[in-house]
């Protein structure tokens, strides 16, 4: 079992390396956002604690790379479909749920690579300089549960897409609204009330608070909550892919 | 010795099509198992139930004793599979392909690598083992596929089309070593292929399948005796008229009808030739060809499925170009 699951993180891993362009693109977004929207609203945001909205917004970033990224290589799995890679797995004396956990810990893997890169380029460009290694370490394990968590659901869905034409629905759908209900922009306790629930049930929200927690001291959840909230999340989703991909047909 | 495969009233059905219909059939341990039959015949989909990747709709089947719905984990523990269509990683390198299935399969690290390079000398890729498959040919592709699916020796190995085209020196090497992994090996071999040269000097027997049925089931010499006789093919553009004519004597045992000719079973041939022409000039029916051959495996599955296997030939890999364009939209 943890043989199959070392193979498919390994894998998972050497494409990942071999794809540096890739790598670079997906830094660009995030940093492009960060610019943008950071410095443009520094102005006109008024934030509780620490006052600058770049800032701010770091841990928001940062997630978003970790979720993104996460996404896309969970939904790496339709392109095995189609290539027929998934064939060559499928029928290897491995099970499933194996397969399944070493697909997750890769694109977690991967992701959490993406994610420690956009976060020293962030912190560098948003003079974010004041930090401690223990509130680095918070923001990791946060990070690691986005990256696990959000992989699993990318394979979940596409355990049940049969090509990639549902993806634009994904990311428009899916992805963004994540992504911009989350606290990962905005301070949920200035937020409208509808804002603010919505993203009470987006687990996203608990993943970027713990992040925010880790990196500058400060939420609006407790991050003993995100964390119960997030690691919940985690398992649930998990297992759910793991049943949706023990379905798969090569 | 017993039998390793154990088919019955298997059957699959897909929306539509009914693409095995209630076979049953036995592969006896050690054997070299040849399954035949033109483009849609229900090969792939048998072997792919045998493997576990489709359930069936009907029917029970076991491999190396395990029932294939039931202990599905046993049996991809007894199996291996050359994949009809493309199954590779083309983001890895030839060797980290032949690596990843290794790993998988549990090979031990120090036979897995000296297995890896000696295999890849075989295919002749082992100077490619560290270029990424997307760069490779399609023939450098399928004998990598091959390659990896000998890797690690199982008690069953289902080669589907392996050596499609491949060219005949590589071929033949290809064969030479399967035969080799199958004697010392003991490793039973259900192979199909469009070579029929091929199907006939490795099986030790034949099922020929059209239609989703198993229409014959034998050794090679047994198929071609059963036919008896020597066949005369015959090229005309008025094969029927031809036909109606040669039906009224009685040395012409039967006939088969094919797109632009007509094959007839006669027993000694040499001695009725000049009858039969003779027979078509004063009808005005023109002869392009004419040929006399004792019955091969070709003229086996020509009787059994109405189809010369070289009308066949071209498809798959029409059926491959397609794929292909629609991997790239
Ligand atoms: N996934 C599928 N969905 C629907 N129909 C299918 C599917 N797979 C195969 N078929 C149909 O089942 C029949 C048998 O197909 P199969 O691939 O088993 O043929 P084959 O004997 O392997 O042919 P070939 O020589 O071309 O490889 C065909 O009519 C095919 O169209
Ligand atoms: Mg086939």
């Amino acid at each position: 079992m943890t043989g199959a699951i070392y193979t498919l993180w390994l894998r998972s891993i050497k494409r990942f390396i071999r794809s540096k362009s890739r790598i670079i693109g997906s830094l660009a977004q995030p940093l492009f956002f960060l610019i943008i929207l950071g410095f443009g609203l520094n102005s006109v945001m008024s934030l509780p604690g620490t006052g600058s909205y770049v800032k701010f917004m770091v841990p928001g970033i940062v997630s978003m790379t970790v979720m993104f990224s996460s996404i896309f290589s969970g939904i790496q799995i339709i392109w095995d479909k189609q290539f027929g890679f998934l064939k060559e797995t499928l029928i290897a004396p491995v099970s499933r749920t194996s397969i399944m956990f070493g697909q997750t810990i890769g694109g977690a893997t991967t992701a959490l690579i993406q994610g420690t890169l956009t976060l020293i380029l962030a912190m560098f460009v948003a003079g974010l300089t004041s930090f401690s290694l223990y509130g680095f370490l918070i923001a990791f394990v946060f990070m690691i549960l986005i990256g696990l968590s959000f992989t699993a659901l990318g394979i979940a869905i596409a355990s049940k897409m049969e090509d990639m034409h549902g993806f634009q629905l994904i990311m428009n759908f899916l992805m963004f609204p994540l992504f911009f209900l989350s606290g990962a922009l905005f301070p949920l306790s200035n937020a409208p009330i509808i804002l603010k629930t919505i993203a009470h049930f987006n687990p996203l929200s608990y993943g970027v608070e713990g992040v925010r927690y880790g990196l500058l001291g400060t939420s609006e959840i407790n991050p003993l909550l995100s964390f119960i909230v997030l690691v919940g999340f985690t398992v649930f989703i998990v297992i759910l892919g793991g049943y949706f991909f023990k379905k798969v047909n090569a | 010795m017993g039998n390793i495969i154990e088919i019955k009233n298997l059957t699959k059905r897909f929306d539509k099509v009914l693409a095995v219909d209630n076979i049953s059939f036995s592969v006896k341990q050690g054997e070299i198992f040849g399954f035949l039959g033109p483009n849609g015949a229900g090969k792939t989909t048998t072997l792919s139930m045998l493997a576990t990747l489709l359930s069936p709709t009907k029917g029970k089947a076991s491999v190396n004793g395990f029932d294939i719905e039931k202990q599905r984990d046993n049996v991809r523990h007894s199996i291996g599979m050359v994949f009809q269509d493309p199954t590779l990683d083309e983001e890895l390198t030839a060797y980290e392909n032949m690596d990843f299935h290794g790993r998988l399969y549990n090979v031990p690290k120090n036979e897995r690598k000296k297995k890896i390079i000696e295999l890849l000398q075989l295919v002749e890729l082992d100077k490619k083992k560290n270029d990424l498959v997307k760069t490779f040919s399609g023939g450098m592709r399928r004998r990598l596929e091959i390659a990896r699916g000998l890797l690690h020796e199982p008690k069953v190995l289902f080669l589907d089309e392996p050596t499609l085209g491949l060219d005949p020196q590589t071929r033949n090497k290809i064969w030479a070593h399967i035969k080799v992994l199958n004697k010392e090996k003991n490793v039973t071999i259900i192979l199909t292929t469009h070579y029929m040269d091929e199907a006939d000097k490795l099986c030790d027997r034949i099922a020929i399948i059209d239609n989703g049925k198993i229409v014959a089931i034998n050794t090679s010499a047994n198929l071609k005796n059963k036919i008896g006789g020597d066949i005369i093919t015959i090229g005309t553009n008025e094969r029927e008229k031809l036909l109606n004519i040669l039906k009224k004597y009685k040395f012409c045992k039967s006939f088969k009808e094919h797109n632009s000719s007509l094959t007839i079973n006669v027993e000694h041939a040499e001695t009725r030739v000049a009858e039969i022409v003779k027979l078509a000039d004063r009808n005005k029916i023109t002869i392009h060809t004419l040929a006399i051959n004792k019955p091969t495996l070709e003229d086996v599955f020509l009787y059994y499925t109405g189809k010369t296997i070289r009308e066949e030939e071209a498809t798959p890999e029409d059926n491959f170009k397609f794929r292909v364009r629609r991997m790239r939209r």
